[in-house]
């Protein structure tokens, strides 16, 4: 059997759980995301195996690349088949989380309208199946790709339509779900490639046009080929909040200010300060040449201006998350705030709404007031090199940003500001680093 | 082997050497005195540590009583956040001093001392300013309390870190007129300078010791940490045991253990044992947090973090720099001990003493340990680490905690801080060989 090595980092951060595989030549080939759960063993292992299996897409897209009757089409082919794979996961999950549903309505307090709630539960699994495949067609547009969050979606809005108030009421049908997704997400599921692969491959063939099923016999043998491979990890090293609670030895665990530091690094080479806001830390770094720490500053004993503020106000608002930049955007007279604790954000909210502010204002002035935090912990870290690269959560959030921008040029003139698309993944990509080095001896510190 | 000696052999004890036994003792001795004070009809005097004057306080007989020591205590004891509470309740803000608050809310509680004794009333409040602008609303809460006297001492602030001659003066003008004659009042007793003098005797001659042993953390490896060790090894002579024969005797076996590791070359005694691997040389600014003290060490040890020296074991005074408490120029010297004490001298001055360790003991990084509601430490700390950084080249980490208010002492986000900087100096380090 043909082995291909790789090395793995993990992030185990306080909102969600990343994983970067490495090839040996340092090149990504495959990431991982979940939802940090309670059990951080087990978001551990979902975001290792999720990486490996985009590990092995990416050695099909490889492999179809360098066959001249493949190279060209693979992107089109790998996306479908990729959306094939994730349905079948996602219908696997839900068939588990009907099982474990109807294990949970077994339980003797539901007997007196047992009946009723398990017809509940049979026609609204029904409709999220029906609705399944409406998340994985090529345009969908998804708000997030984890399960659980899909699945309460569809489930909600379901249990809404089959609820009855005298025997299976909505808030008994919610009451189910918030049991039984526990249970199915906090075990590791056996996502394996090998098993979704080939009907995966199947569902995809048998959709495609008659082009690219002339080229069945090449196509197939490029996804067997991948699926017969050993894919061996040479080294992992976890980082993260989450970090202790790895099932790791501590040489493989680094300091998620460590990862950061050289994961921008790697994104943007000239990187000289970072700053990363997380969930529920932020962390002003500065690096050298080389991507190695040279100071750093995290915020003290209080997490306020972090990332799970805008979570805060987001709920407060009843909004999502990524809509609140935008909506932040639309502000024409920003509202000066001062105080970025997370405990008062609903009552300054309110106040300030009650003072007729607008939304839009209010919302550019919470996003200023927690990069001026940020400010103070990147002047006390040693201020604002060029190039300066944002990471984290909150770097995805245009408001965020331009708040940033404009406090960076104000304080310390024209910077350039690195944001990468991937930036969720900095700490994981550092600590992959950190494993590549491992495994390539002696500079593993 | 049966269940219960499988869990006692598990269970790592506590290594006590003889130091640590008789400090126990001076100390179990020393609170038990104050508690017989009244029926002994002896007198007491409620001072600060930082330039203390512990020898002219026996000198009349008197016994000191030291707030800082019982609020650093009762820390460490887990009694400062009931004692906290108690003061807020009597309406203290909670950025207040936590030193301060616990002292006070040990009053109202009952003024039972750390170790369970019941604290005397004092007959005078000792004021002597050192550094330290708190000390002058700490002693005005307690004289409202106590309604006894108060004898000020006003300590020159040393800018540049110099002792003027006329510093000198004016605090022997005022031992001389404020100081000297409210003790004789309080006491009963004339000013006896010829027992002073042999009492200051003693003082040096324990301050020998004191200082070697701080020196010995130039061994490599450390036989001492000079910070979670250290603050032990001031304790006798920070507070009421200078100019004691006690306190002579304490340095004299605390130094014959320490020569004894270094002949073995053994590394400090710690709560988890003997410290086998020192991976890291660290200069410490700041005091400890006592609350979590144990665990705020062990933070250190898991990384193989050991302390050289720290600036927190000078805020008494400042010995390694020659200062020597003198009998011939018995006032003179207790008015150069005022002056010298840590906390006394501005920033450059402290960024010069901090940069002379790094360079000295060879240290790999330095560490500042900030508490916000320490004012007198904390105010310039992330200058003095970033000129620090420039002068020496060495990284400075930056945590912030708290004296003895235990809400204020985050583990997981210290602990996260002092790992990264751990490992931020262990990349240096590997990258520095491979460059």
């Amino acid at each position: 059997m043909s082995v291909v090595e790789v090395l793995l980092g993990i992030d185990l951060g306080s909102t969600t759980t990343k994983a970067i595989a490495l090839d040996r030549s340092g090149r990504i080939i495959g990431r991982g995301i979940t939802n940090t759960r309670s059990n951080y063993e087990v978001a551990s292992q979902i975001v290792r195996d999720e990486a490996l299996v985009q590990s092995r897409f990416e050695l099909v897209r490889h492999a179809m690349a360098a066959d001249p009757e493949l190279a060209g089409i693979e992107k089109k082919f790998i996306g479908s088949l990729v959306r094939n794979f994730r349905q079948r996961q996602h219908l696997e999950q839900l068939e588990w989380l009907e099982s474990e549903l109807r294990r949970c309505a077994d339980a003797p307090r539901y007997a007196p309208n047992r009946e009723a709630v398990r017809e509940a539960l049979s026609h609204i699994c029904q409709a999220m199946r029906a609705r399944v495949s409406g998340h994985f067609s090529e345009l969908a547009v998804r708000k997030s790709d984890f399960f659980r969050d899909l699945a309460a979606v569809d489930y909600v809005q379901a249990a809404e339509q089959f609820s009855d108030a005298k025997h299976a009421s909505f808030d008994v049908l919610c009451g189910l779900f918030d049991a039984a997704i526990l249970v199915v997400e906090n075990a590791a599921g056996d996502w394996a490639f090998e098993r979704h692969a080939g009907p995966a491959l199947e569902q995809t063939l048998a959709a495609a046009p008659a082009d690219i099923r002339e080229r069945e016999a090449r196509l197939r043998a490029a996804v067997e080929s991948v699926g017969s491979l050993e894919l061996r990890v040479l080294g992992i090293i976890g980082t993260g909040y989450g970090r202790q609670r790895l099932p790791f030895p501590k040489e493989q665990i680094r300091s998620e200010i460590l990862c950061h530091g050289l994961g921008a690094h790697a994104m943007f080479a000239g990187t000289r300060t970072v700053l990363d806001i997380g969930g529920q830390d932020t962390k002003a770094i500065q690096v050298d040449g080389a991507g190695i720490v040279t100071s750093f500053q995290m915020n003290d004993r209080c997490a306020a201006g972090c990332g799970r503020y805008l979570g805060y106000i987001a709920d407060e608002m009843n909004l999502g998350l990524h809509e609140l930049g935008k909506l932040a955007q639309e502000s024409t007279c920003s509202v000066k705030i001062n105080s970025t604790c997370t405990v008062f954000a609903g009552a300054e909210l309110r106040d300030r709404l009650s003072l007729g502010q607008k939304v839009p204002d209010i919302l550019a002035g919470l996003h200023r007031a927690i990069m001026l935090r940020a400010m103070s912990l990147l002047a006390r870290s040693g201020g604002i090199s060029d190039e300066f690269t944002f990471t984290g959560g909150v770097a995805r959030n245009p408001a965020a940003v331009s708040a940033l921008q404009g406090l960076v040029q104000q304080n310390y003139g024209v910077r350039k500001l690195n944001i990468s698309p991937e930036s969720i993944y900095t700490g994981a990509l550092g600590a992959a680093l950190f494993a590549q080095r491992a495994a390539e001896g002696g500079n593993a510190a | 082997m049966s269940a219960d000696a499988v869990k006692a052999s598990t269970v790592p004890t506590v290594q006590k050497e003889q130091s640590m036994v008789l400090q126990k003792q001076l100390f179990g001795d020393y609170y038990d005195s104050l508690g017989r004070a009244r029926e002994e009809g002896r007198r007491v005097v409620s001072t600060f540590v930082p330039g203390n004057l512990t020898e002219l306080l026996r000198s009349f007989d008197l016994l000191p009583i030291l707030p800082e020591i019982n609020a650093l205590q009762s820390g460490m004891r887990k009694l400062s956040a009931n004692y906290i509470a108690e003061a807020e309740k009597q309406g203290h803000s909670e950025d207040v001093c936590t030193y301060v608050k616990c002292d006070i809310g040990m009053l109202k509680s009952g003024n039972v001392g750390p170790t369970g004794v019941k604290l005397p009333n004092p007959d005078l409040l000792l004021l002597s300013y050192t550094g330290c602008f708190t000390f002058l609303k700490w002693f005005e809460l307690l004289r409202q309390e106590y309604q006894c006297p108060v004898a000020m001492l006003h300590v020159p602030y040393l800018p540049n870190g110099r002792i003027e001659p006329h510093h000198v003066d004016y605090v022997v003008k005022q031992l001389r007129t404020e100081v000297i004659p409210k003790l004789e009042q309080v006491s009963g007793r004339r000013y006896d300078e010829a027992r002073l003098s042999e009492m200051l005797a003693l003082s040096a001659k324990a301050e020998d010791d004191f200082v070697w042993v701080l020196a010995s953390a130039k061994n490599e490896p450390s036989p001492i940490d000079a910070y979670f060790g250290g603050v032990y090894y001031i304790g006798p002579i920070f507070t009421a045991f200078r100019g004691t024969s006690e306190g002579v005797e304490y340095y004299r076996v605390l130094r014959e253990e320490i020569a004894e590791r270094i002949r073995l070359g053994l590394g400090p005694v710690t709560p988890e044992g003997t410290m086998a691997s020192q991976k890291f040389r660290l200069v410490v600014e700041g005091p400890p947090n006592w609350t979590s003290f144990r665990e705020f060490w062990k933070m250190f040890y898991d990384e193989g973090a050991v302390v050289v020296a720290s600036s927190y074991t000078k805020v008494g005074g400042l010995y390694d720099r020659g200062f020597r408490h003198d009998p011939n120029r018995p006032l003179e010297s207790l008015a150069e001990y005022c002056l010298g004490c840590y906390t006394n001298l501005g920033l450059p001055a402290r960024v010069d003493l901090l940069e002379r360790y790094i360079r000295e003991y060879r240290a790999d990084g330095f560490m500042i340990n900030s508490v916000k509601s320490c004012n007198s430490f904390s105010v310039g700390q992330l200058l003095m680490l970033r000129q620090l950084e420039r002068r020496t080249g060495v990284p400075g980490g930056f945590i912030e905690s708290d004296l003895v208010d235990p809400r204020y002492f985050s583990t997981a986000n210290i602990k996260n801080r002092i790992e990264s900087y751990v490992q931020m100096l262990a990349q240096k380090k590997t990258a520095g060989v491979t460059a």
